[in-house]
This record gives C-alpha cells, structure tokens and sequence, in this order.
C-alpha cells in the first residue's frame, strides 16, 4: 500500500462523515413538518373521496384549518378489526406504520371514516391500494349510507407510467366509479375495469363495470383486485350494519 | 482568469448550458408545464449549483484526483437530499409534483460539468459566481418555456388567467413534444442571434 492511498482512504471517510452528519441533521429538523404535511395531504384526499370540493379555482389547496374544520364538523374515524368486522371500541388511533401499510393484507386493524350531516350518518370511506403494474396505487373509496353504491373513488398516489397506467389518477377513469352498485341481491358484486371498454362486454351498460385505460391492462386487472379485495373486507363491518 | 463579470454573464448568452451547450435537457422537458414547478425547480438548481462549486472550489487543494467525481457526486448529492427534503416539509405539494426531479438534479449534467470545469480549477468567489451565472442561463431558458407552455396550454401564467377564457388550450404545449418543439426553436433562435454554428 502507497503512503498516498492513506490519504486517500482519510479523505474519502471524511467526506462520508460530513455528508452523513449534515443529512441526519437536516432530515431531524425538518422531520415534524414534514409529518404534519403528510398527515394534511392524507386527511384531503379523505375529503376528495367524499366528494368536497379541496381546491379552490386556481387550483390551490384549502387551508389546513379548513381541512380540520370538515373534520371537526362532519367526519368521525373508527377502527374495525379485520377479520371478525366488528368495531374496535376505545381504539382512537392507529401506529403510523399501519397507517402506511402498502395494502390491507398488512394490516389487521381497518380505519374507516364516518360523514355525518346534523348528527346523520351519509357516507363512508376508507383507503384502498394494491399494485398496478410497476407500483402501489393509494386511494380512497366512498360508499353512501345504502351500503350498496360507491360514490367515489379517487387515487392520491401511485408511480403509474404518464399517460398510461398513470391515468388512473386523472378524472375521467375516477369518475366512472360514481354510482357504480358492489352490493345487491344480498350479495357483493364485482367492480370490474373492462379491457376495451364497457360496451364491447357490457352492450346494454352495467352498474358495476367501467372503461379500462387503454394501454394499461395490468394497471386496471389491478385495481379490479385490490378494490374488490378491499371492499370484501369492510363488507364484513357493512354485514354486521345491515343485520342491526 | 477570466473577469468576474464575463463569469456572470457569459453563460446567460453566449455559453447558455442549456441552449448552447444543451444540457440538462431532460428536466426542461419535464417541469415546464407550469410556471409554479418550474420556479422551484430553478430554485432548487441554483442553491445546489451555487453550493456544490463553492465546496469543491474549497476542497479543490485537498481533494485527492483520483476520487475527485466520487467526491463531486457525495457532495452534489447531499446538496440535493437537503433540497428535496426542504421542499417536502415546506411546499409539500410542489414537491409532490417534481417528484423525482428534484432527486434528478444529481444526474443533472450542468452540475457536475461545472464542477469538473470550472470549480476545480478556479477560486471560491470565481466558482460560486460561475455556478450562480449558470444557474441563471439554465433559469432563463427554463422559465421562458415554461411561460410559453402554460400560456399555450393552459391560457394561464402561474395560474392567473392571462388569456380570455374563451381560449381553447393547445393540448400539444402541455405534453413532451411541445416542450422539444419550444426548445429546439428557443435553440435555433439564439444560435442565429449570437451566430454560433457548429463545426463540420
């Protein structure tokens, strides 16, 4: 070994050194903001599912007070315990891991979000996620007090190619979910994402099935799992809602 | 050495990174849908070009050769990594919307060619000023897309209308090839003005 490689090495481990301390300290700083910021991001898009109105017309986001005054006027959580459905009484919150969870298989405990107008319940939501093709899609579903029709489905996270597998996340996939009926006849039926479209299946329309993405098969087989994976799930709490 | 102010100016014009020396193309493309993204986006760049050619120039005397670009890139890195996460905990949905661009800055070509262009080889001030003027030539061509982008798109300029609203946005300004198209014109249209031809 040179006398230089010495120096070499001494130089290289410094550099290391330094860099490392200095990310450490900016990621502690800076790590409650960025919780809090999460934790807003999550709680919008909890009002996007049902239906609020979270940007105003230049596009920007609503206050974080406003998102806390939905929440504190209309929106309530509770917890469901996910194999037997039944409520997890005294449960009020949820270790950030399970919050984080990729998809409900990793979880055991099920968060799902009450809207009450004047003290009535109206909808509820819950997370909904699963792999598309390349990635994780995160999203929330809404269903109305009938406990048969989704009112929304909107996805706040994914890394879907652009304009394929990616517009699961644009309007006009999302929307086609509204009105669309998982449960009838006593039983649950199946949300379907059609390859080729609704019409090439379905000539006479269906209330349970929407266009797939064309060019994005696998993304929309995707959804089409988790979703009616999910919604079996939280059909065990709705279960035990439409025997009381 | 070159003068001070030649070291400013120069890449604004004549030794433009983007149009002249056509770097750092790939986030050009990317951001420039809206003026809001691309401005942090040109933020972001100039607090790590600034930053990264003023260290290396600091380490330049220390800096062993033979593991100068390792160096180089653990530095730019950090540099980025702190950015990114400023702008996680401070403009949480811009920073969603860059997504991995702001990461990319490390790949950015500008960056590390300044570094090993000039940063090694010149003083502190020099090399901040040079990544500073840099910087700015890269903002320029940057926000001049952007600007025609979301004007041609949206009808909008950092989301204030600026169009009568009657006015049809042009799909093809907001998707990828609009953005080649605006910046091979952008090219074409300085190259002419300062007469720089590439050699056969």
């Amino acid at each position: 070994m040179r006398k230089d490689d010495l120096r070499v090495i001494g130089f290289a481990a410094t550099v290391c050194l330094v860099c490392s301390l200095v990310l450490s300290a900016t990621a502690q700083l800076l790590s409650d903001r960025q919780a809090r910021e999460v934790e807003l991001f999550r709680k919008t898009n909890v009002l996007l599912a049902f239906g609020v109105n979270v940007r105003d017309e230049a596009g920007r986001r609503i206050s974080s007070d406003e998102v806390d005054r939905f929440f504190a006027d209309h929106i309530s959580e509770i917890f469901i315990d996910r194999e037997t459905g039944s409520v997890l009484e005294g449960v009020t919150e949820i270790p950030p891991s399970e919050r984080r969870a990729r998809t409900i298989l990793d979880r055991s405990v099920l968060p799902l979000y009450i809207w009450k107008d004047d003290g009535e319940v109206t909808r509820y939501a819950f997370p909904t996620s699963g792999m598309g093709l390349w990635s994780v899609l995160y999203g929330f579903v809404a269903i109305d007090r009938d406990l048969e029709t989704i009112i929304g489905l909107t996805f706040y996270d994914h890394g879907e190619t652009p304009g394929l597998g990616g517009e699961a996340s644009e309007p006009w996939f999302m929307n086609q979910f509204s009105n669309k009926r998982f449960f009838a006849d006593g039983q649950l039926q199946r949300i379907e994402v059609v390859k080729g479209g609704v019409a090439a299946r379905y000539p006479d329309g269906s209330d349970h099935a929407v266009d797939g993405i064309s060019g994005a098969t696998i993304t929309g087989d995707g959804i089409t799992t988790f979703l009616n994976r999910d919604l079996y799930y939280y059909n065990r709490f709705f279960a035990t809602l439409r025997e009381s | 050495m070159a003068k001070t102010r030649d070291i400013l100016i120069d890449p604004l014009s004549d030794n433009n990174p983007i149009t002249i020396q056509v770097l750092g193309i790939c986030s050009a493309l990317a951001v420039t849908v809206k003026m809001e993204t691309a401005a942090v986006m040109c933020i972001a760049l100039t607090f790590v070009l600034t930053l990264s050619n003023t260290t290396m120039s600091l380490l330049r005397k220390v800096t062993p050769g033979r593991i100068r670009m390792i160096v180089e890139m653990s530095v730019i890195a950090s540099l980025v990594i702190i950015a990114d996460q400023i702008l996680r905990a401070y403009l949480f949905d811009i920073s969603r919307q860059l997504s991995v661009f702001v990461g990319l800055i490390i790949t950015n070509c500008i960056v590390m060619g300044r570094a090993e262009a000039f940063a090694l080889q010149n003083p502190p001030w020099q090399s901040f000023l040079d990544g500073l003027g840099n910087a700015m030539g890269y903002n320029a061509v940057l926000l001049t897309v952007a600007s025609m982008r979301e004007i041609l798109g949206s009808g909008t300029w950092f989301g204030m209308q600026v169009l009568p609203s009657a006015y049809m946005g042009n799909g093809l300004a907001l998707l990828a090839p609009g953005a080649f198209i605006i910046i091979g014109l952008i090219i074409w249209a300085q190259r002419t003005i300062i007469k720089k031809y590439e050699d056969d």
